[in-house]
């Protein structure tokens, strides 16, 4: 690729000036790490390479993809809990995933591969389309349930209290032994202090039936430095344990997970690949740092 | 801790207050400001390297004004380059001199191009207009029932003759939606619509397939406009989307969606800049009526987060 290949250019010089400090922080803009993470990251690079006495590009590279691979952090667990447990009376209680996000990045068709996923897995899965806003929301949800052979709990008419319907879907997943519970939650700016409270109270009802195993903000990979922004109001308004990177079948990078990560110190856990269902795969730090330089 | 480029520049022009002429290295303190700003506010990096270069300049042989010191005539400056890239072409959507006029959406996946159709309608409706939405996204699960359950809550007629992707589906495209482009304009006109609003699948840039796609609906029906919906959180990606959109379906007009949010919105500077396309329409939420005409002076004060520099300009 033409970044891959002009950064490796820039540190097969055998000695870096400005210039080239300027094109490295270029490669790291393009992908959205944003202006402050790669300044950051550079001043790291930069002390590295002087204490070390480093000039062979190979090296330098090397340390650089290092260096962002440690702020990625390999280490960190990216598994899915969503495994079912046991009340203190005695009584099934499921896994209950709640996906966010802001509108448009993919939360429906990611409930969907991911149910998908979990009945791979031959786990007994239910869907709850807690989106009673948008148009057809609902029935896009559905349609991924028939798809991937899992039933939805849906509210009879639009406008229903979501909050009721993702209770619903609890319920039944509790009285049907359910291993695991998906709720799908309307697109919601994190400015809107009227949805951000409605998503407060969907959580609030939830954790009433069952706690929540996983609360996963998708973000799309497109995004630019609002991501931040999301990160902090969802992840205060409802606790997000980990992040879904979505459309990174594109040309972006999704960088702005990287600011994100730390914000919220949750990882991300899975990323998306395309809009079928199967294009759900887990976050490789190595193979997304790569993504990132190239 | 200076977030913004207000803050950062009060402080820039504290350190100036009672100096004359900016010296060159003023300038360039001034100018690296307004670099983080703009990549802060998600201006792609060549925008921000051809636009800053371009400020620097203008700022350099700028005639001294007796009532702005030289700091805050740099700012100046920004502002007007951005408000005369933004709204450099400004214009009304173009109707076509024999009805129907037919205008064609486009954009990445979960833009907001199925909303905006229904917006358009609603709009286009009352002011006297007769539209008709069609639906040509065959692809993303309901994306027709979710035009049609659009179309009924604006009061407009849909054409929806093929029900899309309904979950089975496993092709990589579904359906004709040329070919159902092609039909709603012939509906159109035999019904005597005014205007026909077609919805197509999101798609991205490198997907080579649905690009011909899309390219092959604008043949079918020689849309009078073309409008590319664009996310106003976008990031750097802005540019080769733009780029990509531009070659498929030479848009003729830009849509900027959700601006409803607190994103600075650089993608409106990237896109404007590196296609030299209008900026038309402001979408503002999820409510049909949630649309507006774009503003340029609005825009480049919410890019640089300019509302309290301008104010102290004008107590200048
Ligand atoms: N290329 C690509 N497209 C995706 C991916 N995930 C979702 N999409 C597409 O993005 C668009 C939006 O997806 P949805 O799942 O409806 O998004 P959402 O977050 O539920 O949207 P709202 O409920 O309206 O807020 C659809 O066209 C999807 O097919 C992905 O990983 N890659
Ligand atoms: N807040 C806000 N939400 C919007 C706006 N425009 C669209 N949306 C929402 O964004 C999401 C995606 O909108 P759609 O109209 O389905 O987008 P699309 O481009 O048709 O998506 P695909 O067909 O999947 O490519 C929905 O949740 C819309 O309600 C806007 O201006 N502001
Ligand atoms: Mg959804
Ligand atoms: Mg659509």
């Amino acid at each position: 690729s033409p970044l891959g290949a002009r950064l490796l250019s820039v540190l097969s010089r055998d000695h870096l000036t400005e210039d080239d400090w300027d094109e490295l922080e270029e490669t790291l803009l393009l992908a959205d790490i944003g202006a402050g993470p790669a300044g950051e990251l550079l001043d790291a690079l930069r002390t590295r390479v002087r204490v070390l006495g480093v000039r062979d590009a190979a090296s330098v590279r090397a340390l650089l993809r290092e260096e962002l691979l440690k702020v990625v952090d390999p280490t960190m667990d990216r598994a899915l809990a969503t495994r079912p447990a046991t009340g203190d009376d005695g009584a099934h209680v499921p896994a209950v995933v709640l996906v966010v996000g802001v509108n448009g990045t993919g939360k429906t068709t990611t409930v969907g591969k991911l149910a998908r996923v979990l009945v791979a897995e031959d786990r007994s899965v239910v869907l709850g389309a807690a989106d009673t806003f948008r148009a057809a929301a609902a029935d896009q949800l559905q349609t991924w349930g028939a798809r991937v052979g899992v039933e939805t709990v849906r509210a009879d008419r639009d406008g229903a209290d979501p909050a009721a319907v993702a209770f619903d879907a609890v319920r039944k997943g509790r009285a049907d032994d359910t291993d695991v519970v998906l709720v799908d939650t309307a697109g919601r700016l994190q400015n809107k202090a009227g949805l951000m409270d409605e998503l407060g109270k969907i959580t609030r009802v939830i954790t009433r039936e069952a706690p929540l195993s996983e609360v996963l903000l998708v973000l799309d990979a497109t995004t630019g430095q609002n991501g931040l922004n999301q990160a902090r109001v969802f992840g205060e308004v409802a606790g997000v344990t980990g992040i879904v990177l979505t459309k990174l079948d594109g040309t972006a990078k999704g960088g702005i997970v990287v600011a994100v990560q730390r914000e919220l110190g949750v990882p991300v856990k899975l990323v998306g690949l395309g809009e079928g269902p199967d294009d759900l795969a887990p976050f490789d730090a190595g193979q997304f740092v790569d993504g990132l330089l190239g | 801790m200076f977030n913004s480029l207000s803050d950062r520049l009060t402080s820039t022009f504290k350190n100036l207050r009672g100096r004359g002429r900016l010296s060159e290295a003023d300038i360039d303190a001034t100018v690296r400001e307004i670099r983080r700003a703009l990549l802060d506010a998600d201006v792609a990096v060549p925008v921000v390297r051809e636009f800053t270069a371009a400020v620097r300049e203008r700022a350099l042989s700028a005639e001294v004004s007796g009532a702005l010191n030289p700091a805050q005539q740099v700012v100046k400056i920004v502002n007007d380059e951005l408000v005369g890239i933004l709204g450099g072409q400004t214009r009304a959507l173009q109707l076509a001199k024999t009805p129907p006029t037919v205008i064609m959406l486009a954009g990445l996946q979960g833009a907001g191009k199925t909303t905006l159709a229904g917006k358009l309608g609603l709009a286009l409706k009352e002011q006297g207009h007769t539209p008709l939405l069609v639906a040509a996204d065959l692809q993303r699960p309901n994306a027709v029932t979710q035009l049609s359950v659009v179309a009924e809550r604006a009061g407009v007629p849909v054409f929806a003759p093929h029900p899309g992707n309904q979950g089975a589906e496993t092709d990589a495209v579904i359906g004709d939606p040329v070919g159902v482009a092609r039909d709603g304009v012939a509906e159109a006109r035999a019904k005597q619509h005014d205007v026909v609003i077609v919805d197509t699948a999101g798609r991205l840039g490198v997907d080579r397939l649905l690009m011909q796609q899309a390219a092959d609906i604008r043949d079918a029906v020689t849309p009078d406009e073309v409008l590319f919906v664009i996310d106003a959180m976008i990031g750097q990606d802005a540019v080769a989307t733009a780029k990509a959109f531009e070659d498929a379906v030479d848009f003729t007009g830009v849509v900027l969606s959700k601006l409803d949010g607190d994103a600075r919105g650089g993608a409106a500077l990237s896109v404007a800049t590196v296609t030299g396309r209008p900026i038309m329409f402001a979408s503002t939420g999820e409510k049909l009526t949630d649309f507006e005409v774009f503003h340029p002076d609005r825009m480049a004060s919410r890019i640089l987060d300019m509302g309290d520099v301008l104010t102290l300009i004008e107590q200048a």
